[in-house]
């Protein structure tokens, strides 16, 4: 049966992107960044080795429109391109989808009441793409893992509560451990930390917040599931109320589950984290 | 004209816009246009001629004002998304720091001086 073999969650900053195409790997104020993901990538190379990602994120007013805005919405192809948003595409493969497992997504969260979205098409901006070549090295046109991409409402309110993201990851739990070939799973929640990009306000970061997420996510994940939006967003800034897709990830896990790997760093509007967890056997 | 939401809205959380279903729907002519700069020909028609791809988009006189004074504050405040607007920023050569220095009232210079490692940008 399939088996969910890692849980990380991810900050989806553009600019961290923008270094990554320019090469700014050994820049004195990126390097510290990329090293803190590097242990990250080596233990989903070296001892993970995952088949398939399903990776939870927002879309940035590029694929998905305020026509007729999805609250969930998931990837069921063989494929996914990389968007143009805005200042061109950046220089990354497309992805591959695994058709049969998402399908068998689709199925099992949708007969346990998550009535998603479902996309045959997907263009992916910075939402999706941020984390992926800072957890997986890529040739120029290949990823070593297939993905299944999450989308979450956390642009528009009304969002899906933090309680219904947390129960969305439970939902995914059951629906991966229902599939009966073996496979790998990682699931990535992305977005936050604290930050806040609209406004007066625009440049706040909390990272005396930050830090506690990062621990409670792990221990008390109900205790930040209670939260509501606006407890959330006085906390962490108005964009950091995304963070509630972290949970997504963390409701797909165990109860109790291990720290790989942690790495904090604020060099400017936003508290930049990964978090490398693993199931407790 | 529509008027602007006050700074401290129905949320209560000062200097925030929190985007909900009416500042959505008072933005949504804004963040249609934006959300049509994904493509590199429209980018082109875009700053070709701006007052015609405004008028396109039926934009409010007052929307389009805050674009022709590209004062994004007053933007976010009739309605405009920053996810969305970011892509209009991008077409004329604005980047999220510049944006974010004015709205916060102060020089480039002075918001980045509030930065703990302004070289990551």
């Amino acid at each position: 049966m399939a088996k969910l073999v890692a849980g990380i969650g991810s900050s989806h900053v553009p600019s961290i992107g923008r270094a990554y195409d320019q090469h700014k790997q050994t820049d004195p104020a990126w390097q510290p960044l990329f090293d803190g993901y590097e242990p990250v990538k080596r233990w989903l190379a070296e001892e993970v080795k995952a088949d398939v990602v399903i990776l939870v994120y927002n879309d940035h007013g590029t694929e998905f429109f305020l026509d007729r805005y999805p609250t969930f919405a998931m990837g069921v192809a063989d494929s996914y391109q990389v968007a143009d948003e805005g200042y061109g595409r950046r220089p990354l493969p497309d992805f591959r989808g695994n058709v049969e497992f998402s399908h068998h997504l689709a199925n099992q969260l949708v007969a346990d009441e998550f009535d998603l979205t479902l996309c045959q098409e997907m263009a992916l901006d910075h939402g999706f793409l941020t984390a992926m070549p800072l957890l997986w090295n890529h040739t120029e046109d290949e990823w070593p893992v297939q993905v299944v991409p999450l989308l979450v409402n956390v642009i528009q309110h009304p969002m899906p509560t933090a309680m219904r993201c947390y129960k969305l990851g439970q939902a995914l739990k059951r629906a991966i451990e229902s599939w009966p070939d073996d496979l790998r799973v990682a699931i990535v929640g992305t977005g936050g930390l604290s930050h806040q990009l609209n406004g007066e306000r625009f440049g706040y970061i909390n990272e005396e917040w930050d830090q506690q997420w990062l621990d409670k996510i792990q221990s008390e994940p109900l205790s930040l599931a209670n939260q509501t939006h606006k407890q959330v967003m006085e906390a962490a800034g108005a964009e950091g109320g995304e963070v509630i897709m972290w949970l997504v990830m963390r409701g797909a896990m165990a109860d109790e589950v291990e720290e790989k790997h942690r790495f904090y760093y604020a060099p400017m509007t936003t508290g930049i984290a990964v978090l490398a967890l693993e199931n407790k056997e | 004209m529509t008027a602007p939401v006050d700074n401290v809205d129905k949320w209560g959380i000062p200097g925030t816009y929190v985007f909900d279903l009416q500042l959505s729907r008072q933005g949504y002519p804004v963040n249609k246009m934006c959300n049509s700069l994904k493509s590199q020909q429209n980018r082109d028609e875009y700053l070709a001629d701006e007052e015609a791809y405004m008028a396109k988009y039926q934009l409010s006189e007052e929307q389009k004002q805050a674009i022709r004074e590209r004062d994004w504050l007053k933007l976010t405040q009739l309605g405009g998304n920053l996810f969305f607007f970011l892509k209009l920023a991008a077409t004329l050569g604005y980047g999220l720091y510049q944006i974010g220095a004015e709205m916060r009232g102060e020089s480039y210079e002075e918001f980045m001086a509030t930065r703990q490692v302004p070289g990551a940008v």
